[in-house]
């Protein structure tokens, strides 16, 4: 190739980073804060636990190293904003591929839709999003495409207060989540590439109870796809057209990792934020 | 509860708050015997082997036969006040502030004379009296002699007080008040006159039972404290630390695993996380602040509680992390009693055996009630020791390692 014969892919970039400098493309973080106010997972206390977002200071411009500040961190690789690998889960333990270091790298970006579900959520904290339900929002904003995110809005990252964020009464949790009839449709008849919401799981909160249990984890991760959680700023998102960059830590054999997804979204004509 | 002791007035904020005292603590090696039993409220003395005299002060021979056997054996503490006297002056900066004291001389019913820290309720000599080993501010042990029946609360008699820790007109910090023993504890200082407590929880999604209840009592403010969180624990302690007057740390991690029970370090680590790191950060956090106003008034700071396990002192197999946490909490409870001795604070250490908790379920009775645990927290605040072995394993247990650790080995190992 002859250096003054750009290759396709340049002018595309070119134009990419024009149009983030521009503001004709918004990035929308979705990333909840890491740190150790931000509710961790819960699971039954004599079995094995994550462990929360710990941040302990090694120094800061003190006797303990002079004229630095830094911490060392510890946390359990599903903690707080973060991504699901599918060796996470059981049904995708022998795929190839299926762990954070060795998954394809160009599965970490890719287009996503927006499922506005909040209203129902709002309703039902136990509320089930069902083939209908997807079928119903196709029918307004067009086919799920393959290979593409399907992130579940909720508003429930508007829940600051921690307990009614975990949602526990005493027969367990109570946010929303997919029934398994959508996770088997999505997967069957759209090929998603993942599955993201709000809340603390990809699964609902009762999920322990469904045929199979945890039917989100159990499908998308027997298939080689992926989870997103404790996501926020959804309802920044258009319904279609967004773009996620969702890249884990390259951990070695990591079943999933806290990481910073960004949303790349079209701005709407006028420049204003969307409401 | 007695009503000699009135609530004192709130602090003039214009004066300087006073520096801590302590009375004169330089002890012979032979007088530290008195330590051992005075640390679980024992009065105990050198009796000779020989010929079975009783000694006061220690010595290191037999004053009566020269004989070197001597054993260290708990006395009946009944005796007759042989006289008295009331100290009005003193080079000791601790007995200074403190003037007058009075002071007296026992003759006990094991035919030894001993000079004690007279009870103001005591009769004129000669009158029969119980002579206790108490520990004083500097941690030593102390002889006090009460009136024989009636009320003899040390927390009641207003010179004797100074030997106590007692929680009334206190403000007490409880780190974790949602557990069944935490949740005990807050009823029992509220109960012994406490003027607040910070009921400190963790985790506001879980909610176990007893939780709500205890939110709603007078007198309770829940605190956000996490223990694990180093942020968590500065934050408090940034906000109230300089008001706390008795720290009760009952946050315990506690699963029940042997070494080979649970794969992996993880269990262990939260054991050690709560337990063990979590009192440092307590002590790091609350410590220093706690220092400085060892000597703020009639309810100054006052005491550190700790609740360990009597598996800090060999370990349980069956249970062998949660042991090994517990041993290196009670370690690091012995450093935090060295430097908060200073500003004569006390550092009590708690060793229920089995407290009858979900994680014990499977150990058969005696277990200890929550209540029960909560009762010795406070019966060692408002008496004066620094080691409680609630219970009847405890003390079982207890003795058995004094006889013979290597046989308390080989039994918990079966």
């Amino acid at each position: 190739m002859k250096p003054h014969d750009p290759a396709p892919g340049m002018e595309i970039l070119r134009g990419f980073t024009t149009a983030l400098a521009t503001g004709a493309i918004r990035i929308v973080d979705l990333t909840q804060t890491l740190g150790p106010d931000f509710p961790s997972i819960v699971m039954p206390p004599e079995i094995g636990q994550s462990r929360a977002f710990r941040m302990e200071e090694i120094s800061r411009y003190d006797e303990r190293g002079g004229a630095w500040y830094w911490n060392n961190l510890s946390f359990g690789e599903h903690t707080g904003t973060h991504f699901d690998a599918p060796i996470h889960w059981v049904s995708g333990r022998d795929l190839p591929n299926s762990s954070t270091d060795t998954i394809p790298v160009a599965d970490f970006i890719a287009p996503a839709v927006v499922i506005d579900c909040s209203k129902e959520s709002a309703a039902d904290a136990d509320f089930l999003l069902t083939p209908d339900f997807i079928k119903a929002w196709e029918a307004v904003h067009g086919k799920i495409p393959p290979r593409c995110w399907v992130l579940m809005r909720t508003d429930w990252s508007k829940k600051t207060d921690p307990a009614a964020y975990q949602n526990f009464d005493e027969v367990g949790q109570h946010t929303p989540g997919p029934d398994p009839d959508a996770v088997r449709f999505l997967l069957g008849e759209r090929d998603v590439l993942g599955f993201g919401t709000e809340t603390i799981g990809t699964d609902a909160g009762q999920a322990a109870h469904f045929l199979p249990p945890y039917p989100c984890h159990y499908y998308m991760h027997g298939a080689g796809r992926y989870g997103l959680q404790c996501l926020t700023n959804l309802d920044l998102l258009p319904p279609t057209g967004a773009s996620l960059i969702a890249p884990p830590l390259k951990i070695q054999q990591g079943s999933g990792s806290p990481l910073r997804v960004l949303a790349l979204v079209p701005s709407n004509p006028s420049g204003a934020p969307r409401p | 509860m007695s009503e000699t002791i009135k609530r004192p007035k709130r602090k003039n904020p214009i004066l300087k708050t006073r520096a801590p005292t302590l009375p004169p603590d330089r002890r012979s090696r032979i007088a530290l015997g008195l330590v051992r039993g005075a640390a679980l409220g024992n009065l105990e003395l050198q009796c000779c082997a020989a010929c079975g005299a009783v000694q006061y002060p220690p010595r290191e021979a037999c004053v009566r036969c020269l004989s070197a056997e001597l054993e260290w054996t708990v006395m009946s503490g009944r005796g007759e006040l042989v006289s008295e006297t009331t100290l009005h002056h003193s080079q000791e900066l601790f007995f200074r502030e403190r003037m007058p004291w009075r002071l007296g001389l026992v003759r006990l019913a094991e035919g030894v004379s001993l000079v004690v820290h007279l009870d103001a309720r005591c009769g004129p000599a000669p009158s029969p009296v119980i002579v206790e080993a108490v520990l004083d501010r500097a941690g030593q042990a102390a002889l006090v002699a009460k009136p024989d029946g009636g009320n003899t609360a040390l927390a009641d008699e207003p010179k004797l007080r100074n030997f106590t820790s007692d929680p009334r007109f206190r403000k007490v910090l409880v780190t974790d008040a949602k557990s069944p023993v935490g949740q005990a504890v807050v009823r029992a200082v509220l109960e012994a006159g406490a003027d607040l407590v910070w009921a400190g929880h963790c985790e506001p999604w879980k909610n176990p039972p007893g939780w709500p209840a205890i939110a709603e009592l007078p007198k309770v403010t829940l605190v956000p404290l996490d223990v694990t969180d180093t942020k968590s624990v500065n934050e408090l302690a940034a906000e109230l630390g300089f008001k706390v007057d008795i720290v009760i740390n009952t946050a315990e991690h506690h699963r029940t695993f042997g070494i080979f029970g649970r794969a992996g370090v993880e269990t262990a680590r939260a054991e050690m996380e709560t337990n063990c790191f979590g009192l440092l950060r307590l002590a790091q956090a609350f410590g220093p602040v706690m220092q400085a106003r060892g000597a703020d008034g009639e309810t100054s700071a006052v005491a550190w509680v700790n609740l360990l396990s009597i598996y800090a002192l060999s370990n349980f197999p069956q249970h062998a992390t949660y042991s090994a946490s517990m041993a290196a909490a009670l370690s690091v409870a012995q450093a935090l009693r060295a430097e908060m001795r200073v500003a004569g604070i006390r550092v009590v250490n708690i060793f229920p055996g089995p407290i009858d908790d979900e994680w014990n379920q499977l150990l058969l009775p005696p277990k200890l009630a929550p209540s029960a645990v909560a009762r010795a927290i406070v019966g060692a605040l408002k008496g004066s020791v620094e080691d409680v072995y609630p219970g009847d394993i405890a003390q079982d247990w207890l003795a058995r390692f004094r006889d013979n650790p290597k046989a308390l080995e080989r039994e918990l190992g079966r």
